[in-house]
């Protein structure tokens, strides 16, 4: 049990190689990152609820499932 | 044997109404779903012109009269496409069809999502002026009170249940790191000190196993309630999911759990050396740690990560597609596409979770969250962030932040519009989406396993539908297409 186990490790590792390699190739930069997320906020600015607080506190539901 | 894992979501969805927060939730559910069913009804061509919205407006009771949900008069309907719109105690609920694998179980999901969508335009002419019914596709209030999200998947009854509850529960703890909807604070007792969390549901799960679902909720539902043949059928009910927005979490969550469920059937994941000490606790170590580094504790002694347990079930799911295919799932390309799907992701979380952001719905509003924090400085309490949190679930376009992140599709909107009223060709939804589409008028009755006719004459009849496979568009579709009255649809059935 104690081989299978290992051996079922290692190939998992072996894996993660494979695929490190083309995960860090699509990782974008943080700046690209940032960017990216500054427009959306800016968004999020337009169209957020007014009234965060009397928003999140008027949210109630009652009886699921 | 693995089986067929015929699957689909029921989803309760929030309310709530803009200019009246105090509003009845139970009538304006109703509102809601008759709203949309009268107006659906010309795009089917049933003639609504002399019912009044507000009562059953051609509520198809889905169980028999003497139900509890009939004498209090809650709307109760089925759609041409096979699913179940509803108020479920004080939420407007949609029960996908049964669907015949994750992808097409995804775009009922959808469809579901739409449905909702239309019905909130459509209500808006029946609410005072100032007023709006607003709906929420997520599963808790912030203030203690949830809403599920259950997923519902065929089994082979000769699996032993203590079998399915040992293999699965891992898998379920740990899931989550994939198909979580993410959520700012806790609701749970003592847990004032987590900021984020992977998920919106782990902060009500008190238990292992057990039948409740609304309180004392459990990692593993024992509710035993096939609607279909109980000698041959299991109906796994899963109450553990949140409700997601990202098609790439929803096709992740069905696809990887259907996977996981046809190796316990085919006995593959015995060698699934894992086994949580505290599942419970774990199910909230996992969510409350968004860095994924935490560790678990197994019976053995070993400290593992929610990934490593995913990994682990991974592997084995690889190996059994290399031998079997997994037809049980969908067609080999569609089973490797889940497949490539999952190992990216699992590949992801462990490198760069946040290069996930368009796919996954945690990470998403992780950095919507994040982000909004840092540019106006905020604390973690700030009622901006519940605000967002909460209005990443808004279905309405022009609100909504989870379109606004940018998520990944897999689905074109023009099958999903199709979806909306057209059933799965591959399951029994298809005679029950098509009869009620060409016999509306003469059904008494639907229920996910029989329809009941009404030919003019006593007594009514009964069409049994015991096998979820059976009654598809192969089976059918000629007969219903020849059949030019009720009486001949029921002679070509021998019913």
């Amino acid at each position: 049990m104690a081989e299978r186990e290992q051996k079922r490790k290692s190939q998992t590792h072996r894996e993660s190689e494979e695929v490190q390699e083309e995960v860090s190739s699509k990782n974008e930069s943080a700046e690209k990152l940032k960017a990216d997320l500054d427009d959306l906020l800016d968004e999020i600015d337009e169209v957020l609820e007014e009234n965060a607080e009397e928003f999140v506190r008027n949210y109630v539901q009652k009886g699921g499932e | 044997m693995a089986i067929a894992k015929v699957c689909g979501i029921e989803t309760e969805y929030g309310i709530s109404v803009v200019g009246a927060p105090d509003a009845n939730p139970i009538t304006v559910s109703s509102v809601l779903i008759n709203a949309y069913v009268s107006e659906a009804a010309g795009r089917v061509g049933w003639d609504f012109e002399t019912e009044s919205p507000g009562n059953d407006a051609r509520g198809f009771s889905f169980e028999t009269p003497s139900n509890a949900e009939m004498e209090t008069h809650l709307v109760n309907t089925v759609l041409t496409n096979g699913a179940r719109l509803y108020v479920d105690h004080a939420h407007p609920e949609y029960s996908s069809p049964e669907c015949i694998s994750p992808r097409q179980a995804l775009l009922y999901d959808k469809a579901g999502e739409e449905v909702l969508r239309r019905a909130m335009k459509a209500s808006r002419r029946f609410m005072p002026p100032g007023q709006e019914i607003v709906v929420y596709k997520n599963n808790s209030d912030r203030k203690g009170n949830s809403y599920g999200c259950h997923e519902n998947y065929m089994m082979d009854r000769a699996v032993p249940f203590a079998k399915i509850v040992k293999q699965l529960t891992p898998f379920f703890v740990t899931r989550q790191i994939i198909c979580g909807a993410g959520k700012v604070g806790s609701e749970a007792p003592g847990a004032d000190d987590v900021n984020f969390q992977i998920s919106q549901r782990a902060d009500f799960f008190e238990e292992e196993v057990g039948l409740e679902t609304t309180l004392k909720r459990p990692i593993i539902n024992t509710r035993d309630e096939p609607h279909a043949d109980p000698t041959r059928f299991r109906r796994l009910h899963v109450i553990i999911g949140d409700a997601n927005l990202s098609e790439i979490s929803t096709f992740l969550k069905l696809g990887s759990t259907a996977i996981v469920l046809s190796m316990i059937e085919d006995g593959l994941l015995d060698e699934l050396n894992v086994q949580l000490a505290s599942p419970v606790q774990a199910l909230r170590k996992v969510s409350y740690d968004p860095t994924l580094k935490g560790v678990l504790e197994t019976v053995d002694g070993r400290l593992i990560t929610a990934l490593e347990v995913q990994w682990s079930v991974f592997d084995l799911a690889k190996k059994y597609f290399e031998h079997d295919g997994i037809g049980t799932v969908g067609s080999v390309e569609e089973v490797r596409q889940l497949l490539d799907l999952w190992e990216d992701t699992l590949s992801r979380l462990e490198q760069d979770p946040l290069s996930l952001r368009h796919r996954l719905d945690w990470v998403a509003k992780l950095s919507l969250v994040q982000g909004y924090k840092d540019r106006h400085s905020l604390n973690w309490n700030d009622p901006k962030l519940a605000a967002i949190d909460l209005q990443y679930h808004d279905i309405r376009p022009e609100k909504s932040l989870a379109t606004r992140a940018g998520l990944e599709t897999m689905l074109d909107s023009r099958d999903v519009g199709v979806a909306m009223f057209e059933p799965p060709k591959e399951t029994r939804a298809y005679f029950r989406g098509k009869c009620l589409e060409k016999f509306g008028d003469s059904i008494a009755a639907a229920n996910w396993d029989s329809l009941i006719f009404d030919t003019g004459k006593d007594p009514l009849r009964r069409v049994p539908m015991m096998d979820p496979l059976k009654g598809t568009f192969r089976h059918v579709d000629g007969l219903i297409r020849s059949s030019g009255s009720l009486v001949e649809l029921l002679e070509g059935l021998g019913a």
